[in-house]
């Protein structure tokens, strides 16, 4: 008799917690964030570098105004994380099609030792020739870093004397203004990554979006 | 004497009746009932002075160490910093005054290092949908416990 009275007021309990959902409309889209990525608001103006590229000469992120930049980090020699998500990137190229032409991918070394620009030339050609690859000073590379809030930590074998870093493996959308929009966290598919580029396309500006 | 015992059991089965059919009608709607609520999002906030409560030595924990969400009800997670310098929260840096919102759409559980986190770690679950009926009976439950 004690249990059954005690399974009656645990499901007054839950029954309780169920008149706490408000009586709105189930699961409208309209809630849905308009883009699938982590999103910032307000956007701040994503920092900008001056660094060398893989196209031999210096890459200015503020100079890119009027394209939707995807930024990304990481190495050539990166086993795994670096080729899925170059892998999807080149994916979203191909389905943007023409509209690819008004997107960039920056993809920044965490590994300036070996990554030069050649280096990050041949490796990103792999995916697509339109990627740029950006590299520079160690003591450059970490300040942008810190000011993106990307974590790389170098971790050398303890046979054979090399090493890999660890890196933060998500990617940034920079809209045609220079600001920082979206976060694509790792394992987010092209057909995601599209969508969300699209959308920062076909925005006129961010305010306007608003 | 007799008649007086049969009394009290006749009662007492008419009250375990009873109490049984409610039990049975309130399982039905619990794991029926639609699920409403006025968002899909789960609002955290990292307060003002949380950097310099640390600063000074106090290991204030403003964030749970585990948040709940379930696909389809609540899959966004909303992130405030209201503090004055930036946060790191789990991928990337919140800067004062910012808000990042991170929508979920696998039911996973989800590591992130965090400095709003006295331990510098949150975990995030995320439940599969509620379906109706015995998936959305047993998340109800879970929910009460949490």
């Amino acid at each position: 008799m004690i249990r059954l009275i005690m399974t009656f007021l645990l499901c007054l309990t839950v029954a309780g917690n169920v008149a706490a959902e408000n009586a709105a409309p189930e699961n409208s889209a309209a809630e849905s964030t308009a883009l699938k990525s982590g999103v910032f608001d307000p956007p701040r103006m994503a920092p900008d570098f001056s660094l060398p590229s893989s196209r031999d000469n210096q890459f200015t992120l503020s100079e890119q105004r009027g394209k939707v930049l995807v930024l990304g980090f990481g190495f050539s020699n990166c086993p795994n994380v670096c080729p899925m998500t170059l892998a999807n990137l080149a994916q979203t190229y191909k389905n943007l099609g023409a509209l690819a032409e008004q997107v960039q991918v920056v993809y920044m070394t965490v590994d300036p030792e070996r990554d030069t620009p050649a280096q990050l030339r041949e490796y990103l050609a792999k995916f697509n020739g339109h990627f740029v690859g950006v590299t520079g000073a160690a003591d450059e590379l970490a300040a942008v870093r810190q000011a993106y809030g990307i974590i790389a930590k170098k971790e050398v074998h303890k046979t054979g004397g090399t090493y890999e870093v660890h890196h933060s493996s998500y990617i940034y959308l920079i809209d045609r203004e220079g600001l920082l929009r979206a976060l694509v966290p790792f394992g987010k598919g092209a057909d995601d990554i599209t969508h969300d580029i699209k959308i920062l396309l076909h925005e006129k500006s961010h305010q306007a979006a608003l | 004497m007799n008649s007086g015992v049969s009394s009290v059991r006749s009662r007492s089965v008419i009250i375990c009746v009873a109490l049984l059919t409610a039990l049975l009608l309130a399982t039905i709607l619990l794991a029926f009932m639609p699920l409403r609520f006025d968002s899909r999002e789960e609002v955290f906030e990292i307060p003002k002075g949380t950097w310099a409560q640390r600063r000074s030595g106090n290991s204030v924990s403003i964030l749970p160490d585990q948040i709940y969400l379930a696909l389809g009800v609540r899959d966004l997670l909303v992130l405030r910093n209201l503090d004055d310098v930036p946060q790191m929260f789990g991928p990337t840096l919140i800067m004062p005054g910012q808000s990042f919102k991170l929508p979920f759409e696998l039911a996973s559980e989800y590591d992130f290092a965090c400095t709003a986190h006295a331990s510098g770690q949150m975990r995030v679950v995320v439940d599969p949908e509620p379906t109706s009926g015995w998936q959305r009976l047993l998340w109800r439950i879970k929910n009460v416990f949490r």
